[in-house]
C-alpha cells in the first residue's frame, strides 16, 4: 500500500512543501515537517481510507507537526533568552491558489540562486521540489552520493544567505522569476536529454522531473504561452525517448529513428499544447522550437518532413536568439532545403567561433561526405573526435569514418 | 443497458507511480480491453490533462460569441481521467468488469449511459 500513497505524497510534495515554506519561513523545517505528516498519511490513510482531499490533509498535519517542533525549539531557546515567534495556525485548511502559486514559484526560484552554477540549481529543485533521494540525484548526474550530498549542503547554505522575500511578488519580479525557473526547467532536461554513455536510463530521471516540473509550471500559470509552449516542448522531445538508442545502446539519428517506437499520446498532447499556446497569441523560443518538433512529429517518414518550415522556423528563432549554434541548426535545415554545398558556404563565417563545438565538426564532416568530399569529411569528422564526444557519438563518428575510407577506396 | 465506468482520480499520480505499479494498472486495463474485446464492441478513452483544454463559456450578451477561456483550471484534487462504455446485461456484470481496473489510485463510478449517435473509428 505504502508504494500507491508515495505516488500522492511526491505529486503534493511542491505545491505542499511551498505553502509550509512560507508559513514556516524556513526550507528545512518544511521538509521535516512534510515527512512527518506523510508518516502519519501511512498510517491513518491506510486505516480510514484516502482522503478526497490528500492535500489539505497533508498540510494541516504537516502544520500541526511542524508547530510542535518550533514549540520545543522555542523553549529551549527561552532558556537561552533569545525570541523565536511561532507563526499562526491559520483559519482556513488550503490557502489561496494564488497565493500557492506565487509560493511553488518562490520555492523554485530559491533553487535558482544566481550564485549557484546551474547544475546545484537542478540538484537542489531536484531534491526540495521533486523530493529525489540524494543517491537518486546521484545518479543521475553519474557522482558519488557522498559528493552530491555535500554539493546539495554546500548549496543549501549557499542560497540561505540571501534569503528570497516572502512578500506576493510585483508582477515584474513574477514574470522575472517564472522566465528563470522554465530556463532552469529546460536545461534539466536538456542535461537528461545529453547522452554521456550507456547509463542514459538514469538520465532519463532528470527527463521525467523537468516534465514534471513544466506541467507544474504549466498548471499554475494556466493563461502563460511560454510555459504551454515549454511543456509541449519537452513532451515532443521526451516522445522519442525509446527510439533514439538501439538495443546495443547505440545512438539513432532522428531520420533514421522507427517512428512507430515514439509515443504517441505525449505527442497528441505536446500538439495541444501548441496549438493552445499559438491560440494566446504567444511567441517565444520555447514555442519555436516546439513548432520545430512538431515538424518532426507528424512527419510520416523521415523523407516526408517539411524542411522548409523547419528552416523558416529556425530563421524566426534566430531573430530572437542570434547565436552562432541557433545559425548552425538554422544551415542544418538549410542543407536539406538547399543541399549541402550550400550549407558548407553558409557554414564557413561560424567557423572560428564554433571552432570547438563537437557538433560544427560532426556536421561539416556529415555535409563534405554527402557532397563527395570524403578526405575532408575524414578531417572535420577526426576534429570532432579530440573535441570530448559521448561514447554513442564517438561509435557514430567512428561508423561515418569508416565509410568515407570505404568510398576512397573504391574511388 | 451500455453502461459508463468512469475513472476518477488525483491528476499525475498515475505518472508518479512506480514502474512496478505502473506496469500493474496498465495490465488492469489490459485485462479489462481483451475481456470487453471478447464480447462485442467497447470505447474506451483517457483524457488529457487539464492543462491541454480550453472551455466555452456561454456569450455574455445575446449576439456575442462564446468567450474561450484556459482551463478548467487545475485541481490537485480528484478529477475525471477516462472512461469505458460498453453493453453490459446489468449492473451486477458491469461491476464484474469494473473490478479488473480497480487500484488504490482510482475511483470507480459505474452509470448507465445511453447512445446519442455518431460512430469512432481509430486505430492505436
Amino acid at each position: 500500500m505504502s508504494e500507491w500513497l508515495e505516488a500522492t505524497f511526491t505529486n503534493n510534495r511542491p505545491r505542499a512543501l511551498a505553502a509550509l515554506t512560507r508559513y514556516f519561513r524556513d526550507i528545512d523545517v518544511a521538509e521535516e515537517a512534510f515527512s512527518e505528516a506523510c508518516l502519519k498519511a501511512l498510517t491513518e490513510w491506510q486505516d480510514k481510507g484516502a482522503p478526497r482531499d490528500p492535500l489539505a490533509w497533508l498540510l494541516t498535519a504537516a502544520r500541526n507537526a511542524g508547530l510542535d517542533r518550533v514549540r520545543k525549539r522555542q523553549r529551549r531557546q527561552t532558556l537561552l533568552k533569545t525570541n523565536f515567534a511561532v507563526p499562526e495556525m491559520p483559519q482556513e485548511n488550503l490557502p489561496d491558489p494564488d497565493e500557492v502559486r506565487d509560493d511553488v514559484l518562490r520555492l523554485l526560484f530559491i533553487c535558482c540562486h544566481p550564485a549557484l552554477p546551474r547544475q546545484d540549481q537542478i540538484a537542489l529543485a531536484l531534491r526540495i521540489v521533486g523530493g529525489l533521494s540524494v543517491a537518486e540525484i546521484a545518479r543521475a548526474f553519474l557522482i558519488g552520493p557522498k559528493a552530491m550530498e555535500q554539493r546539495l549542503t554546500r548549496a543549501k547554505k549557499k542560497i540561505a544567505t540571501n534569503p528570497v522575500p516572502f512578500e506576493t511578488p510585483s508582477l515584474h519580479e513574477r514574470s522575472k522569476r517564472l522566465a528563470e525557473v522554465s530556463l532552469m526547467v529546460y536545461l534539466m532536461f536538456n542535461e537528461g536529454w545529453s547522452t554521456s554513455n550507456s547509463v542514459t536510463q538514469m538520465k532519463l530521471t532528470l527527463c521525467e522531473e523537468a516534465i514534471r516540473l513544466a506541467r507544474l509550471l504549466a498548471d499554475l500559470f494556466s493563461g502563460m504561452g511560454e510555459q504551454m509552449a515549454l511543456l509541449s516542448l519537452l513532451l515532443f522531445q521526451h516522445a522519442r525517448r525509446d527510439a533514439r538508442q538501439d538495443s546495443s545502446g547505440r545512438l539513432v539519428a532522428l531520420e533514421d529513428q522507427d517512428r512507430s517506437l515514439w509515443d504517441a499520446s505525449a505527442i497528441s498532447e505536446a500538439l495541444a499544447l501548441l496549438q493552445k499556446s499559438e491560440r494566446l497569441g504567444h511567441s517565444g523560443p520555447y514555442r519555436i522550437q516546439a513548432a520545430i518538433a512538431a515538424e518532426h512529429a507528424l512527419a510520416k517518414t523521415a523523407d516526408a518532413t517539411n524542411w522548409r518550415s523547419i528552416e523558416a522556423h529556425y530563421a524566426a528563432l534566430f531573430a530572437m536568439q542570434p547565436t552562432p549554434v541557433v545559425r548552425l541548426n538554422l544551415i542544418a535545415a538549410m542543407a536539406k532545403t538547399r543541399g549541402p554545398v550550400h550549407a558548407l558556404q553558409q557554414m564557413t563565417p561560424l567557423a572560428d567561433e564554433l571552432a570547438g563545438y563537437r557538433w560544427y565538426h560532426t556536421m561539416r564532416g556529415g555535409l563534405l561526405e554527402q557532397s563527395g568530399d570524403f578526405d575532408a569529411a575524414i578531417t572535420a569528422l577526426k576534429i570532432a573526435l579530440t573535441l570530448g564526444p559521448t561514447e554513442p557519438e564517438r561509435v557514430a563518428i567512428n561508423e561515418k569514418i569508416s565509410l568515407c575510407k570505404k568510398n576512397i577506396a573504391m574511388l | 443497458m451500455m453502461y459508463a465506468i468512469a475513472i476518477y482520480g488525483e491528476p499525475g499520480v498515475f505518472e508518479t507511480l512506480s514502474e512496478d505499479k505502473k506496469k500493474e494498472v496498465l495490465a488492469g486495463h489490459a485485462a479489462l480491453q481483451e475481456a470487453l474485446a471478447e464480447r462485442g464492441e467497447f470505447l474506451s478513452i483517457k483524457l488529457m490533462p487539464t492543462s491541454t483544454a480550453v472551455t466555452l463559456e456561454p456569450p455574455a450578451a445575446t449576439g456575442q460569441a462564446p468567450l474561450i477561456v484556459d482551463g478548467p483550471f487545475a485541481e490537485t484534487k480528484e478529477g475525471f481521467l477516462g472512461f469505458y462504455a460498453a453493453e453490459f446485461a446489468d449492473l451486477k456484470e458491469a461491476l464484474r468488469f469494473a473490478e479488473m481496473i480497480s487500484s488504490p489510485i482510482a475511483r470507480l463510478e459505474i452509470r448507465p449511459i445511453a447512445w446519442a449517435g455518431g460512430v469512432i473509428s481509430t486505430e492505436g
